[in-house]
């Protein structure tokens, strides 16, 4: 990996801006870049973040990835899985979360593919996308930007709620429902746009708008100031090596070319 | 007071065709596998199970003992999606009842405290109402007037669940880091067996200084299984980690013709003790390596 870093850093970076200034919420980032992404904010601009062992204890230090050596984690609480959902129902939490499908009103799938009936992909199941969705900030990371992941059409399985006015009862109550970022290996996008339509925030170095409008099955808006994406900067950098010591970030995009030096 | 103490194929002789019997543990984690392999042995049909799943999941759908499932999650952890239960759900043969993961405690917690509901907002807005169609949402009669999702009760005929103590009265103590929801499990059902991998006549009298991890109450328990490693191939931190080698010999079969009938034949066709042997015995399970997050 370069000096300068690599693709998966900036990614990593731009991240870790989801939980600037949402003050002592749970941070949880699942998998290998939201949970770096989570650490480095906690690390840099949001010390106040909560975060667990990605087990059930809560930890101030976030904890590397992978085997530890002599590294003990230090628990400051205790987090099970039924404290996680009594943060998760009272909305102190903000997850960042793989869906496999994404649609233009931000719902996610990661249940099946195809007729839930007799599906031609299963995948896990709903998990705790409904009750997330409802309840807290979510914000996203998609490895590999492509169609088959921002879909056309309605997500198979509507997961995590979004925008969809057609999915919302009267009476129900949508005040919480609140998507942050997506953040991909192509760009980072947000719900910005007119009633909250999904909208490019800004490039990674060397994409255009219409790269990421060819690989995305709906319409994208485009935000005003559209600039590209922050390299992360040398403390950010030694914080995330830090915290990834084994490199597991290193296999997670496809592409991971190195990054010029920053500005 | 009654010894509670039973024995695995006397916990599935209680058991009946068509019961529904809800699974503790999470995932890959503290599952009553050795209960469950005495159901898979057993001729035992037409369950509906309630789980946050993991293989026992996936093994009894293989084994044709599932009607219907009730889940959030099917997952062996490293490898995401359980390869049986994945073959069972894509050959579309089974009703699946799949709920949000905080949906599914929800439920048993209506169970447990004899109610025939819980309002929740989880579920509104996805298609786990599309999918489940019986749900039906209540109107709040407070001035507020919100539509909520009222989940209907969990009730379970029977709950299997693993335990690293227990003693002959039916007290028990979980000492990994997570009780998950297993004493959820306990409260919404009629009958409550507990396989444990340490079996003492009296806590208070050998364990009194972890009584914290005691999690139910004994007056829960219906019997008491001495099984050791008897989450295996799941695991009971912090005594042992889930035996991965074993996962993926098990996952490759979901691939192969006949691949269930060979594990099924190599590791189910007698007893516990043999069971253990074929896998390098008590000292190889005794040093499973606790995964690391």
């Amino acid at each position: 990996m370069s000096d300068h870093g690599n693709l998966v850093d900036l990614v990593i970076a731009a991240a870790s801006e989801a939980w600037r200034g949402n003050g002592e919420v749970l941070a949880s980032g699942i998998g290998i870049v939201p949970r770096l992404a989570a650490g480095l904010a906690k690390l840099t601009h949001s010390p106040e973040l909560l975060m667990t062992d990605s087990e059930a204890y809560l930890v101030e230090e976030p904890v590397p990835i992978g085997p530890r050596g002599e590294y003990q984690p230090k628990f400051a609480g205790w987090m099970p899985f039924s404290r996680v959902f009594d943060a998760v129902w009272r909305g102190q939490r903000h997850a960042m979360v793989t869906p496999s499908q994404i649609d233009r009103w931000g719902q996610g799938n990661i249940s099946c593919i195809g007729d839930f009936r007799k599906p031609k992909a299963q995948m896990l199941g709903v998990r705790g996308f409904p009750g997330n969705s409802i309840n807290h900030p979510n914000s996203m990371f998609i490895p590999a930007h492509g169609p088959r992941v921002f879909v056309e059409k309605e997500v198979d399985v509507v997961g995590s709620v979004g925008y969809n006015p057609a999915r919302w009862p009267m009476g129900v109550k949508r005040d919480y429902v609140d998507l942050r970022l997506i953040v991909t290996d192509l760009c980072v996008m947000d719900f910005a746009g007119p009633d909250h339509a999904i909208r490019v925030r800004s490039l990674h170095p060397g994409v255009k708008f219409e790269q990421v409008q060819a690989a995305t099955g709906f319409p994208l808006h485009r935000a005003l100031n559209l600039g590209e994406t922050p390299a992360p900067g040398a403390e950010q950098l030694a914080i995330i090596r830090r915290l990834d010591p084994h490199k597991l970030r290193a296999a997670v995009l496809k592409n991971n070319p190195p990054l010029a030096k920053a500005a | 007071m009654p010894n509670k103490e039973i024995g695995a194929a006397q916990v599935v002789a209680q058991l009946r065709d068509g019961m529904t019997i809800g699974i503790g543990g999470w995932g890959p984690r503290r599952k009553p596998m050795a209960l469950v392999r005495e159901i898979l042995r057993s001729p035992l049909k037409d369950l509906t199970v309630v789980a946050y799943g993991g293989p026992e999941i996936g093994m009894l759908c293989a084994a044709g003992k599932v009607k219907k499932l009730v889940y959030g999650f099917v997952s062996l952890d490293a490898i995401p999606v359980e390869p049986f239960f994945r073959k069972a759900r894509e050959a579309g043969g089974i009703e699946v009842c799949e709920l949000d993961e905080g949906m599914l405690q929800w439920g048993l917690r209506a169970a447990g405290m004899r109610l025939p509901f819980l309002p929740t907002r989880v579920g509104l807005g996805t298609d786990v109402t599309t999918h489940n169609p019986r749900f039906k949402t209540i109107k709040s009669p407070y001035e507020d007037g919100e539509v909520l999702l009222a989940l209907p009760a969990i009730k379970l005929d029977a709950a299997l669940l693993h335990v690293d103590l227990a003693d002959r009265l039916g007290n028990t103590q979980i000492h990994g880091p997570d009780p998950y929801f297993d004493e959820h499990y306990a409260r919404a059902a009629e009958r409550c067996y507990v396989s444990c991998e340490q079996l003492t006549d009296r806590l208070d009298l050998s364990h009194p200084e972890s009584a914290k991890a005691n999690f139910f109450e004994r007056y829960l328990v219906t019997g008491v299984v001495h099984a050791p490693f008897g989450a295996h191939p799941t695991s009971c931190a912090p005594r042992y980690g889930w035996d991965m080698e074993h996962f993926k010999r098990y996952a490759a079969g979901a691939a192969e013709d006949n691949g269930w009938a060979r594990y099924r034949d190599e590791f189910l066709s007698g007893s516990e003790a043999e069971y253990q042997a074929r896998l390098g015995g008590a000292e190889r399970l005794a040093k499973l390596p606790l995964p690391v997050f």
